[in-house]
């Protein structure tokens, strides 16, 4: 990276909800209905219709500070953001300005090469979400989709703790897994149930004082943090360095081009004339309402991953990886607990074979053929030396393809190893008398013909022998003099 | 029935069969035509509605389903929405929305049998305090042609004073219930804040607004907000508060004072405002203290700032709340908008009147960067101290006793060209609303042929003795049964 | 406060609202006047008091999560100035100047 400068980041996240129906509305909150189909007279703000607020929305708002550590405020109010746009139905968004629902917390956010980093979470707080514009349909036209608007948000605001893209990128990826434990949000990026603001800055290695920031607004994928950070921050650097100002602004990343720019359209205005909306009343929480919460709080990604280490002796990386979408621990954690099974065994499987496999066919841990049963007793038959590793992936290939249970699978194909000693012992008492010329170099010290012998043995029983038996019975068979 | 007959009356003679809800609903229909070329009370009539609504009451009148209000015509200020009907806020902005959904507080009115006979004029979303800014031109007040009949409810005050309905809805935001009241000889309620549902009521100034009705006397208001009020859950600052008092009016009525002699307190810096008709509010006192009541002095220092605070505050919530009429969704658009901030800007433009904008760029000002903390957190202070005045009064005495308005009803024209001096029509109505509480405007004698009115304001929630205060009030003067002698009315 | 210094342009332009000639500047006049009257609040002492943005003393109410709103989109469009295919229609967003 460019020598001399330190990026300063800090990332402001919109965390879509998974509530029923809206958050001052009784409309639904889903994705993929038909225009405006989920639109009702609040969301359109019809003359004189009025807010209330959805309880299950404070209730996710308030598990997600507690989740954090944060204060959840016992006071929190609503003030109106005034500008027009026409995904804007009131002309002002409904949000948290003075009086915030969660004040501030801390995210452990563990790294790719195994450490973690501690970022202060400022606050985080509700409002509503806007509706879509839609502008390649009509010529000249833009279209307006209101379904959206009024969807809940949690708006999580993260200190300027983050010093790299990769950071920025582990922080946003560690608050999807979190918001997905909480099962407060369905955490589908695709459909924009969570996106990304980052503010960037750079500075002189080793200075205090912050550089001039620029806002990179909307980014919905990890990757694209990534990429887009960096982007921005070689651009300052650049200007920087050629004697030019960074103009503080809000851009947007295009992914085709991977670049950002300035972003165009009068959606922000230079004063948002922020005041407490009079149709809702302060927001009180009291103690009961945060304790009925606090017990439906569920393991935290945190606390899971230590476990895995602890219990099932992972890795840091290999828990850190797996703990990441509950989805992924709790499949894990289901096979790894099936008799017989092991856990870094299931781990690498979950790791590799599955997760390729779920790749290669877009499919997510949710949806995938191979149940963590099936997965588990798979592994305890490596372990109890009825497959091979080769063999393995055949059974794994089976069951993808909905063949059946392992062990039938394993029967049906014939796939069990060779276990009884009496059997191979007298086919290797035979392959050894075959070759009597390979036996007596091996037994002169040409230890590389063992290969050959187990090649042979392969052979003959079709890959079924366990090489370890193969190799230990073969050494006794070679050993007795000719 | 006679045109001026009361809920009461209608309610007595529907039920012993001597009249029907279709020859009242007619009746009304016919007069209201009559008198519309010389008041300009209705924005809107719907003869085929109406008609409908009185044959179905007739029905449930004769099958005994009959709720308190069934087959008595009514008419609402065109800032209720109701399903069907146009809504229009006597906006050129609304001139053809039609209301998908019904207001609570109209839904009950309905729901109990009423017959909603048309939709009354108004100032431009309620802001104005003379009928004039209405999109569909000014209404007159009954008792002198070429006055107004104060707002911003004008259209009710002067359908209710002309005898066409026996009552009518209106909303109070700075007093535009009691002034019109007071300007049309007729009783006037605004309830305390949280009372009536504000689902469907257009909103001006969330914190302020209020609904409430026009009526001959409190026992016809009592009736009316007994239905109208209760808890509803599309308002967030719908009160919870249950009043059995209330629940029991359609049966009992407002009732007696019981037994306890109230005191009533009088504050100068109300009377210093009266300009005309200071003799009847005199007379009021008087005949209340005949009744039993005392009265003594209280002081309440803020409410002479009451009113800049109030055009601040009114002002803010007011110019936000107007932003959803941008052209995009329903209302005006103006025609071959070249961009986007065309649109919202022509189409704003031509939908509002002069003095809507002048309260927007009011409120704009006072929210605007640098200057929020001197305008509109200054003004919530002071609010705040406002409340406190009240609440330390209604420490000392039950009721307050005061002007409804400085002056009586003004000639059409005489304070256009002033916007302060017209705000100046509210300086005695406009605490009660910052501090949301109930207040009751009564007709108290006429001054150079001119009705005046008196206000009584109890504590929140208290209606139960500001109606029977107000009550007994009526029962020992005659000033409500005062009639306007109106050309082209028979 | 000066209410000379009111930028009406600005605040028009906030406001979404265009203003021509002589609504322009009676507008601009009234404007004055109307803040020249609220400053008299300037003279009041709040040193020390809370401001009161909502009447009652209440607090907010919250509504269960159901989804119970039916929706009649071609009932609500029915007035829309100008909608196609369940959408409402604007001058393109990204042409603007």
């Amino acid at each position: 990276m460019n020598t001399g400068w330190e990026a300063v980041i800090g990332l402001e996240i919109h965390v879509q909800l998974a509530t029923q129906s809206k958050i001052f509305s009784a409309a639904a909150n889903r994705f993929g209905a038909p225009p405006n189909s989920l639109a009702c007279p609040v969301d359109l703000g019809l003359p004189g219709v009025l807010p209330v607020l959805n309880e299950a929305a404070v209730r996710m708002a308030v598990k997600f500070g507690l989740a954090i550590g944060a204060e959840v405020c016992e006071h929190s109010s609503f003030d109106r953001k005034n500008y027009f746009y026409p995904d804007l139905p009131k002309g002002y968004q409904i949000s948290q300005l003075a009086a915030p629902i969660v004040g501030p917390g801390v995210l452990e956010v563990p790294l790719d090469d195994g450490a973690a980093i501690e970022v202060r979470i400022v606050r985080a707080h509700l409002e509503e979400d806007a509706g879509k514009s839609i502008h390649d349909a009509y010529a000249g036209q833009t279209g307006v989709d209101l379904n959206r608007a009024g969807t809940p948000l949690l708006e999580v605001v993260s200190a300027p703790d983050l010093r790299t893209p990769e950071q920025a990128s582990a922080c946003f990826r560690q608050l999807h897994s979190l918001v997905r434990y909480l099962g407060i949000c369905d955490g589908d990026l695709s459909q924009g149930s969570m996106r990304c603001d980052a503010n960037v800055s750079v500075r002189p290695q080793g200075r205090e004082a912050l550089g001039e920031r620029t806002e990179i607004k909307n980014i919905n994928s990890f990757r694209f943090v990534e990429k887009a950070i960096r982007f921005e921050i070689d651009r300052q650097i650049e200007r920087l360095e050629a004697g030019l100002a960074v103009v503080r602004e809000t851009r947007l990343y295009d992914a085709a081009k991977d670049e950002t720019r300035p972003m165009r359209g009068k959606e922000f205005s230079d004063d948002y004339r922020y005041f407490p909306d009079p149709d809702l009343l302060p927001v009180v929480i009291d103690e009961a309402f945060i304790e009925a919460v606090r017990t439906e709080l569920p393991e935290l990604p945190g606390a899971r991953r230590r476990r895995f280490q602890e219990e099932l002796g992972l890795s840091e990386y290999d828990a850190s990886w797996l703990t990441r979408n509950p989805d992924t621990a709790d499949f894990f954690e289901s096979a790894a607990r099936t008799d017989g099974s092991n856990a870094k065994q299931v781990a690498n499987w979950v790791m590799g074979e599955l997760t390729a496999r779920l790749n290669r066919e877009d499919l997510t841990i949710d949806s995938t053929p191979v149940t963590a049963e099936a997965l588990g007793q798979l592994v305890a038959r490596i372990e109890d030396e009825t497959l091979s590793s080769k063999t393995a992936k055949t059974v794994f290939e089976a069951l993808w393809n909905g063949e059946g249970e392992v062990d039938a699978i394993i029967d049906a194909r014939g796939l069990s190893q060779m276990q009884d000693a009496g059997e191979l012992t007298d086919l290797i008492d035979g392959i050894v008398a075959k070759h009597p010329q390979q036996a007596e170099q091996f037994r002169a010290g040409r230890d590389k013909l063992l290969g050959f012998f187990v090649g042979q043995v392969m052979k003959a029983t079709g890959g079924k022998a366990n090489p370890r038996r193969v190799n230990e019975l073969l050494r006794e068979a070679l050993g007795k003099s000719g | 029935m006679a045109p001026f007959s009361s809920l009461r009356e209608l309610r007595q003679g529907l039920g012993r069969g001597d009249c029907t809800s279709l020859e009242l609903t007619e009746a009304a229909l016919d007069r209201a035509r009559r008198l519309h070329e010389s008041l300009n009370c209705f924005i809107t009539l719907d003869e085929e509605k109406a008609v409908a609504a009185a044959v179905a009451a007739d029905r449930r009148l004769q099958d005994g389903s009959a709720g308190p209000l069934t087959g008595m015509p009514l008419a609402h200020k065109d800032l209720f929405c109701i399903e069907g009907w146009p809504t229009t806020c006597a906006s050129k902005m609304l001139a053809n929305f039609i209301s998908p959904y019904t207001a609570t507080a109209i839904d009950r009115l309905q729901g109990a049998g009423s017959v909603t006979l048309g939709k009354l004029n108004m100032d431009e979303f309620a802001m104005g305090s003379s009928t004039e800014t209405s999109h569909f031109g000014p209404t007159a007040n009954p008792w002198a042609l070429q006055r107004t009949p104060g707002g911003s409810s004008g259209g009710s005050a002067a359908c209710v004073a002309a005898g066409i309905t026996a009552a009518a809805t209106g909303t109070d935001t700075g007093g535009s219930i009691r002034q019109p009241a007071s300007f049309c000889g007729v009783t006037g309620l605004k309830p305390t804040y949280g009372r009536v549902s504000r689902y469907g009521m257009i909103a001006f100034a969330s914190s302020l607004d209020q609904g409430g009705v026009f009526a001959r006397d409190v026992e016809d208001a009592a009736l009316l907000l007994s239905v109208m009020a209760g808890f509803d859950p599309r308002d967030s600052t719908s009160s919870a508060h249950r009043d059995p008092w209330l629940e029991s009016v359609p049966d009992n009525g407002v009732g007696e004072l019981a037994g306890d002699s109230l005191t009533i307190g009088l504050a100068d810096e109300f009377f210093s405002e009266v300009s005309e008709g200071a003799e009847c509010i005199d007379e009021a006192r008087q005949a209340l203290e005949a009744l039993g009541f005392r009265c003594r002095t209280v002081s309440l220092p803020h409410i002479r700032t009451a009113m800049p605070a109030y055009y601040v505050i009114a002002g803010a919530e007011a110019s936000t709340n107007l932003s959803r009429y941008d052209g995009v969704r329903f209302g005006h658009r103006c025609d071959q908008p070249a961009s986007l901030a065309d649109l919202y800007e022509r189409s704003r433009s031509e939908g509002f009147g002069t003095e809507v904008k002048r309260r927007i760029l009011t409120g704009t000002y006072a929210l605007s960067a640098g200057y929020f903390d001197a305008y509109y957190l200054k003004a919530q202070k002071i609010r705040r101290l406002v409340a406190e005045d009240f609440a330390a009064a209604f420490r000392a005495v039950d009721l307050l006793l005061a002007p409804t308005t400085p002056g009586t009803a003004f000639r059409r024209g005489q304070l256009t060209d002033d916007p302060v001096a017209m705000y100046q029509q509210d300086v005695c109505t406009i605490p009660v609303n910052l501090a949301g509480l109930p207040a009751i405007s009564l007709p108290c004698g006429l001054h150079e042929g001119l009705p005046v009115g008196v206000q009584l304001i109890a504590r929140h929630f208290d209606e139960r003795r500001l109606m029977q205060a107000g009550a007994a009030f009526q029962r020992a003067t005659n000033w409500h049964e005062a009639r306007p002698a109106l050309e082209g009315a028979s | 406060m000066d209410a000379d210094e009111i930028d009406i342009d600005h605040l028009a332009r906030l406001a979404a609202l265009r203003l021509d000639g002589d609504e322009r500047s009676g507008v601009e006049r009234d404007l004055q006047r109307i803040i020249a009257l609220v400053d008299e609040m300037q003279a009041v002492d709040t040193e020390g008091v809370d401001p009161l943005a909502h009447p009652l003393d209440a607090t907010q109410r919250l509504r269960a999560d159901e989804a119970t709103e039916l929706i009649d989109r071609e009932r609500y469009q029915a007035g829309a100035p100008e909608a196609r295919d369940g959408l409402y229609l604007v001058p393109s967003v990204l042409s603007d100047p």
